[in-house]
């Protein structure tokens, strides 16, 4: 296997994921009503295409990414990686959670090496390439600590890198900046964008914040209330890295937190009624 | 890297080794917490003293806390004789029940641990075993001692099948919530990066269900002890408990009360050593506790 080099990390292979009419309901744990999460979603992911989901609370973006990552089944329609159904998790797709999964009786080593000796990698080796990805991400130093002794923002680098040692075709990331503070969020963005741009994994990525889709995204997919679709796809014709605050971004910027807005309405009048 | 300014500062403000174990030592022996913590048994045992040699009560119905510590010590470096049935041999009543404690126990533990995390874990193994745990459970476990005996008479056997039956219990529920609290995500975590799933029970439910099991193996460790004691007043010959109920028949009440002494001791040695190995064991879980 293949790592360490700039432009390398990847392997290189596809990554495109089709989903065709894709429906999800839940019974509410309340009062027992169903609920769609996604009422017939069809989305073309393009292998390495960085995209972002952006929509209002409750719109099914996370029931999308678990969907992609195999932790649940559509009721109905079809999810294909390569053209192949996605039946379970595994190591093609990994995953960042919000709240980072990290092993916590696992030290920060151990976190990064778990998924390279499921691959049967031995000891030596796995230990080497935990502590590549580790430095990568200036955690050198640190590879001993318990997960609980790092901050929010050490913490989802760990479970990036934790992903990324495994070298899966597509990484999914369920609003996996929402828990740092403001400072630690800009920098991992810069941080997931510069790893993006040397390994080019397929990303999907679901955000609450239009910057931060805008920030990060080939193309931003906007999703309406619930239940989920898509309501538009924007694509960021930006060169990369991004300015926040050029003109070019602020007209982005204003365009798709209008198409939010009124989708974040819908949620409240429904509430209301 | 991005730069400089990416490279985090460590969370915890750790002083030196050295500094952390002198304030340690300082905290345990500062005089005024020392006095300030043995302030109330001082102020108790006076009183005892006090009441014992007043003269309010018959001296040989409520022995003095120093003629408890002659006897006691009697009990255990006196020489063997026929004229005091209790003289030197209280290190290997100590022993007995010591070693019951232990047999009992660590049956307990294996099958308690094996038990409740399955029926936490697997849906098979809790339609086919919890109905059984849970409808045994109720049975006090004092109730189980005619049982016993009949089936294993007045033997170890009796003796170390009441103290694994009753710390079995609390270990297996206490095992049985760990594995059902699992995170979800620690699990979708393990199957992402490839565990299969036969294997999370090992992976990622037993380990994040530790904090339970040792929970539940203090509070069996507790019982152990109890049953023990209530099995060698009816049940076996020999140790704590057998010293004590033989010392009630002969109106020894100094003895008696060495012999609780003896299992507060030994209760509290246990309790620590089995703590000890938690910490060890659960390094990673300390700093997401309040205290």
């Amino acid at each position: 296997m293949e790592h360490g080099t700039a432009g390398a990390l990847g392997r290189g292979a596809a990554g495109r994921i089709e989903c065709r009419s894709v429906r999800k309901t839940y019974r509410d744990a309340a009062d027992g009503t169903e609920i769609v999460a996604l009422d017939g979603l069809t989305l073309d992911i393009e292998a390495r295409e960085f995209l972002t989901l952006l929509g209002p609370s409750g719109c099914g973006k996370s029931t999308l990414l678990n969907i992609l990552a195999g932790f649940e089944r559509p009721d109905s329609g079809k999810v294909l990686l390569n053209g192949v159904p996605i039946q379970r998790p595994g190591p093609d797709r990994g995953v960042v959670f919000q709240d980072y999964a990290l092993f916590p009786w696992l030290n920060i080593q151990q976190n990064v090496e778990y998924g390279l000796r499921e691959k049967g990698m031995n000891k030596a080796e796995s230990s080497a390439i935990a502590r590549r990805f580790l430095a990568m991400v200036g955690l050198s130093g640190f590879e001993r600590r318990f997960p609980h002794e790092l901050s929010g923002g050490m913490r989802q680098r760990v479970a990036l890198v934790r992903v990324l040692a495994i070298d899966p075709e597509i990484l999914l990331m369920d609003e996996p900046f929402a828990a740092v503070d403001a400072q630690t969020r800009i920098i991992l963005q810069e941080e997931l964008q510069r790893l993006w741009m040397q390994t080019l994994k397929t990303v999907v990525f679901v955000t609450h914040s239009v910057d931060e889709a805008i920030y990060l995204a080939d193309r931003v997919t906007v999703m309406t209330a619930r239940p989920g679709l898509v309501k538009a796809i924007v694509p960021i014709d930006l060169p990369r890295p991004r300015d926040s605050t050029s003109d070019a971004f602020n007209r982005y910027r204003r365009d798709i937190a209008q198409l939010i807005e009124v989708e974040s309405r819908k949620v409240f009048a429904a509430a209301a009624a | 890297m991005s730069g400089q300014d990416a490279v985090p500062e460590p969370v915890v403000a750790r002083p030196g080794k050295w500094r952390l174990a002198l304030a340690h030592v300082h905290s345990k022996i500062g005089w005024e917490r020392m006095g300030r913590r043995a302030l109330v048994p001082l102020l108790l045992l006076a009183i005892w003293q006090y009441a014992s040699t007043a003269g309010f009560f018959d001296p040989s119905f409520v022995p003095s806390p120093i003629s408890v510590v002659t006897s006691w010590w009697q009990w255990i470096f006196g020489p063997r004789s026929e004229l005091a049935w209790y003289s030197g041999t209280w290190l290997n009543y100590v022993y007995l029940s010591g070693w019951r404690v232990l047999v009992g126990f660590a049956i307990a533990s294996a099958i308690g641990v094996t038990v409740g995390v399955l029926i936490g874990w697997f849906e098979l193994a809790r339609d086919m075993l919890d109905p059984i745990v849970q409808g045994l459970r109720p049975i006090p476990m004092t109730a189980w001692l005619p049982f016993a005996t009949f089936i294993f008479g007045i033997r170890e056997g009796a003796a170390v099948f009441l103290i694994a039956m009753g710390s079995f219990f609390p270990i297996a529920v206490s095992c049985t919530i760990g594995a059902e609290q699992t995170p979800k995500n620690l699990v979708r975590a393990a199957l992402m990066l490839g565990t299969p799933p036969r294997k999370l029970l090992v992976r990622i439910v037993l380990p994040a269900a530790l904090p339970y099991v040792f929970n539940g193996l203090r509070v069996g460790l507790g019982i152990a002890w109890v049953l023990v004691i209530v099995s060698e007043m009816l049940a076996v010959k020999g140790g704590i408990g057998y010293a004590m109920w033989t010392a009630y028949q002969f109106v020894r009440i100094d003895l008696i009360i060495a012999a609780m002494f003896t299992m507060g001791l030994l209760g509290l040695v246990s309790d620590r050593l089995l703590l000890l190995l938690s910490r060890r064991l659960l390094r990673w879980n300390t700093g997401l506790r309040a205290r």
